[in-house]
């Protein structure tokens, strides 16, 4: 009997990437590395006002520059470019039409205008300098409230209105379930404006072969295979026509997924200037014309039991969505509709949104992307239901928690729930957080005068997206397997890893199934000639659903070798027993390995009877749900009575986003996702002012975290499988994000809370919560 | 108007006429050829341009390359000594120390000065010390984690 051999599995292990040589040695390949012959350097000219008409743009001195190629403004390229896509298919939308450059008015600061194309980028951008635009400035919408008041300017005068669209949502009877109420609290809830700030910002180089008529496009994107879907009416250039590969893409968190201006302008640009076409964005740019996220503002309504019950959520929301809406503006601020019942057990869900046109730029996904305002808004009215009835957060919490053995569990919010156990990531953050002890700790600092507050935060979110039902143009994803004539795997998968590493992850899902060792694997990603079809990153979906495709194509193989197998051994194809690494007939000496057999397969001289040669199998993976990944973050704070300044002393996060293929690197996603969430619990917020001027344009100006502003962390985990995908997986890439932010805001205003402090707007940077400080302890000044 | 200048980056030396306004970090990207040094905001807050020059951490993206005529650079090419990667390179590798990969090269040659100066920090003194680098995607803490393992793997060497 031959020898079962039972190597380690790989998957379970924190294993170091198989990614990051290239990253470390600096010998990786970004947008910005790619060089062609010939290859000219764009770059945009953009309105320093937030709207403005123009009257007139003279190029003539930035054309005359030497090394300059061409200048051009909207007239001469728009009819090229199509319209930039976004809005969906929501009811009763108004919407302006969104050209690559602008016409006849500018609506937002950075609005491009311009583009001028050179030799290098410096002279570019001399020539810039020399464009003379002679605008003439009108009447700037800023503020979303005055945006709905009557008389108000217009950011789009042809809609006559501000609104882009409305929608309501929501489920159960809403009157009943606040007739039923022996409270109803109310509170408005500004969930700021963000800026991404990937360190690496936008770029793309678009190079166009007139004799085969192919375009490929390398652009610093999430999406590759969207964009190829979305590109080809937009620049005349047929789907089989066209390439797009996104290189190594330096961050991106939601802001590059997308279909920008500058990605189709630089296609008509290599096109029509016969060479590649070069643009790489500035920080500048970056902060102004990248998309930005949040921007919601909410009142909010929720009915309570005298008990802690909670009974409905009402809220009333105005998202400010900038002056055009981008691929997924819509979806944001309507996937926190989606997510406003958080993890709890309520009878009846209202939201009433308003999205609102304004002179900035446009919101879209960014880190969480709809979910982390649902979160922040039923984690907050938690929080403040404990206060105003004089209740434990963690009972109230306890109580509306549906049981585990009521999963899968429809919400009032309309979506079903896969799998859960709140009461279990809490109890587990609990013990991690040495919860009495903590609560001690907090007696004592406040019998010394000290500001002390615990703060704690239950989430749940929805990954894995999605059922292409819900999804505009398809939420499967692709993979393809393939054994090398060599026996070494190819995996090609249609997500499109930008640091989350799924070369490595993949891998190992790989090495485990096929026996092969993760050294003879190779995933490839992010190139549409490469990985053909895919829906790429976002949602945390890209191992979920990613996984799935492979671990299908997988089973593909197994079992059309299984036939070659019997085949090649003589036996009949139910005597073959496959485990990890061989095909074996049990109780003989018979075995055959995949390098065995792939040799067989490509020689493709003895194969049975109606047998494709070759061992490779694709598959499209179509989730029936998305998933529901949950957790519980503890946070407590010390807060500097003098100057206002939030001091982390204890930070848990406990997050079950099911099982894990290697813990390291959920790990990495949780730690930068709480990154995220601390700045905007704390310091970052998008600033426009009333002129509609971007006064945050620079990373001077908009704070983002450092290494000095990290806590030490205490992490855990729970393990709950989704039913949604065979691998279990429910996703990680935005659970600290969505999980962290009203656990840092509750243990603030909890510390405030001794002063009567009920709520303060983030972030809560030491200006505000001084301010907080001073309004509550104050004494009138007597002359 | 161009300028001859004469850099040594990673021992070789380059010797270009350029225009006297380029950035060192456009001198090493474009002139070269060493595209590790990345640009993430050209104002010298991100960090990403970050090389040594004459042993000493400069933003690449904040000063001319003729300033840097005469000196000697060190890149994130010339970390390794041939194949064999620096502690600090694989420090970084084995606590994942990086995700999109964009800040590394910069964070690496922030530690390596930073570990030159302190042999052994505290991670409030690896927090400090790489202040003058951003991170979008990790939240610093398996940074931390990273430079306090080249610390002691280059301790043991010593």
């Amino acid at each position: 009997m031959a020898a079962t051999r039972k190597p380690k599995p790989n998957v379970g292990r924190s294993i170091p990437r198989v990614e990051d040589e290239r990253l470390i040695k600096g010998i990786a390949t970004y947008v910005d590395d790619i060089r062609m012959p010939g290859m000219l350097h764009a770059v945009v000219l953009r309105s320093p006002y937030a709207h403005a008409r123009i009257k007139g743009i003279d190029v003539s001195a930035a054309k005359a520059l030497a090394g300059v190629a061409d200048v051009l403004v909207g007239s001469d390229v728009n009819a090229h470019c199509g319209v930039v896509p976004g809005g969906g298919d929501m009811p009763d939308l108004k919407q302006p039409t969104h050209h690559v450059l602008a016409g006849k008015r500018a609506y937002f600061v950075g609005h491009a205008v311009a583009v001028v194309l050179a030799d290098d980028r410096y002279i570019a951008r001399d020539a810039m300098d020399l464009i003379e635009v002679d605008y003439d400035p009108l009447d700037v919408v800023a503020d979303p409230v005055k945006a709905l008041e009557k008389g108000s300017p217009l950011t789009h005068p042809e809609l006559k209105t501000n609104v882009a669209f409305t929608w309501k949502h929501g489920d159960g009877d809403i009157v009943e379930a606040f007739n039923e109420a022996d409270h109803v609290i109310k509170q408005r809830i500004v969930h700021q404006r963000l800026t991404p700030m990937a360190i690496e910002p936008r770029g793309c180089v678009a190079s166009y072969h007139a004799g085969d008529e192919n375009m490929t496009l390398w652009t610093s994107t999430q999406i590759p295979h969207l964009i190829r879907t979305l590109l080809p009416g937009m620049i005349g250039v047929p789907e089989n026509k066209l390439r797009i590969v996104a290189p190594e893409v330096g961050g991106a968190f939601g802001s590059k997924l997308n279909l920008y201006a500058e990605e189709a302008l630089c296609c008509h640009l290599a096109k029509r200037m016969g060479v590649p076409v070069k643009w790489i964005e500035s920080r500048r740019e970056n902060a102004a014309t990248t998309i930005h996220g949040r921007d919601q503002l909410g009142d909010y309504e929720v009915a309570v039991k005298n008990d802690g019950t909670v009974l409905a959520i009402k809220a009333t929301t105005i998202a400010d969505i900038g002056s055009y809406m981008q691929l997924n503006t819509h979806a944001i601020p309507t996937l926190t509709g989606f997510m406003l019942s958080g993890c709890y057990k309520l009878k009846a869900v209202r939201m009433d949104l308003t999205a609102v046109y304004t002179h900035k730029m446009a919101t879209d996904a960014y880190r969480g992307a709809g979910r982390p305002e649902a979160t922040y808004t039923i984690e907050r009215l938690m929080d403040i239901i404990a206060c105003e009835l004089g209740l434990d957060p963690v009972k109230v919490r306890l109580k509306n928690f549906p049981k585990p053995s009521e999963f899968p569990f429809n919400t009032a919010c309309g979506l079903t729930y896969d799998s859960g156990n709140y009461q279990g990531s809490l109890k587990k953050a609990q013990q991690l957080a040495k919860w009495s002890q903590l609560l001690k700790q907090r007696d004592e600092a406040r019998a010394n005068g000290k500001l002390f507050g615990i703060g704690l935060s239950t989430y749940v979110e929805i990954c894995a997206l999605g059922p292409s039902a819900m999804m505009a143009i398809g939420g499967w994803e692709w993979g393809c397997v393939r054994i090398e004539f060599s026996g070494e795997v190819t995996v090609l998968t249609g997500v499109t890893p930008h640091g989350q590493g799924q070369e490595t992850s993949f891998a190992q899902i790989v090495s485990d199934r096929l026996g092969v060792p993760m050294k003879d694997i190779a995933v490839q990603s992010g190139d549409t000639a490469i990985s053909h079809y895919g829906r790429d990153t976002y949602g945390s979906r890209a191992t979920a659903l990613g996984g799935s495709a492979i671990v299908m194509s997988i089973d593909k193989i197994i079992a059309k070798a299984k036939k070659l197998v019997a085949h090649l051994l003589k036996v009949s194809a139910k005597k073959v027993t496959y485990e990890p690494g061989r095909f074996f007939v049990p109780g003989t000496d018979k075995a055959i390995t995949w390098k065995e057999l792939a040799v067989e397969a490509y020689v493709a001289k003895n194969l049975p009877k109606n047998f494709e040669p070759g061992l490779e199998a694709s598959s499209f993976f179509e989730p029936e749900n998305c998933t529901y990944p949950f957790g519980a973050h503890i946070v407590a704070v010390e807060i500097d009575r003098v100057t206002g300044e939030v001091e982390i002393v204890k930070y848990v996060a406990v997050d079950d986003c099911g099982p894990q293929i290697n813990p390291l690197l959920v790990e990495g996603q949780v730690q930068g996702g709480i990154a995220h969430s601390l700045g905007q619990a704390l310091f970052e917020q998008t600033v426009y002012d009333e002129y509609g001027q971007l006064l945050t344009g620079e990373f001077m100006d908009y704070a983002i975290a450092r290494a000095k502003d990290i806590p030490e962390y205490i992490m855990g985990s729970t393990y709950t499988p989704s039913p949604s995908n065979p691998l279990g997986i429910k996703g990680c890439g935005e659970a600290g994000t969505i999980g962290a932010t009203p656990a840092l805001a509750n243990a603030v205003v909890d510390a405030l809370s001794p002063l009567g402090v009920r709520h303060v707007d983030l972030p809560l940077t030491p200006e505000t919560v001084w301010k907080a400080i001073q309004q509550h302890t104050a004494q009138p000044v007597v002359a | 108007m161009k300028i001859q200048v004469s850099i040594t980056v990673n021992g070789t030396v380059h010797q270009e006429e350029i225009e006297p306004r380029t950035l060192l970090a456009h001198f090493l990207r474009e002139n070269c050829k060493l595209t590790g040094t990345h640009v993430g905001c050209e104002t010298s807050i991100c960090g990403a341009c970050t090389v040594l020059l004459n042993g000493e951490t400069v933003k690449s993206c904040a000063i001319l390359a003729v300033q840097a005529n005469g000196a000697e650079i060190t890149t994130i090419e010339g970390v390794a000594d041939g194949d064999k990667l620096h502690p600090v390179q694989e420090g970084f590798w084995k606590c994942h120390g990086l995700q999109c990969g964009y800040c590394t090269p910069g964070m690496i040659l922030s530690t390596v000065q930073l570990l030159k100066r302190n042999a052994r920090p505290t991670r409030e003194e690896i927090a400090h010390g790489l202040e003058g680098n951003l991170c979008r995607c990790t939240g610093y803490s398996h940074i931390i984690d990273a430079v306090d393992y080249a610390a002691k793997k280059m301790a043991k060497t010593k």
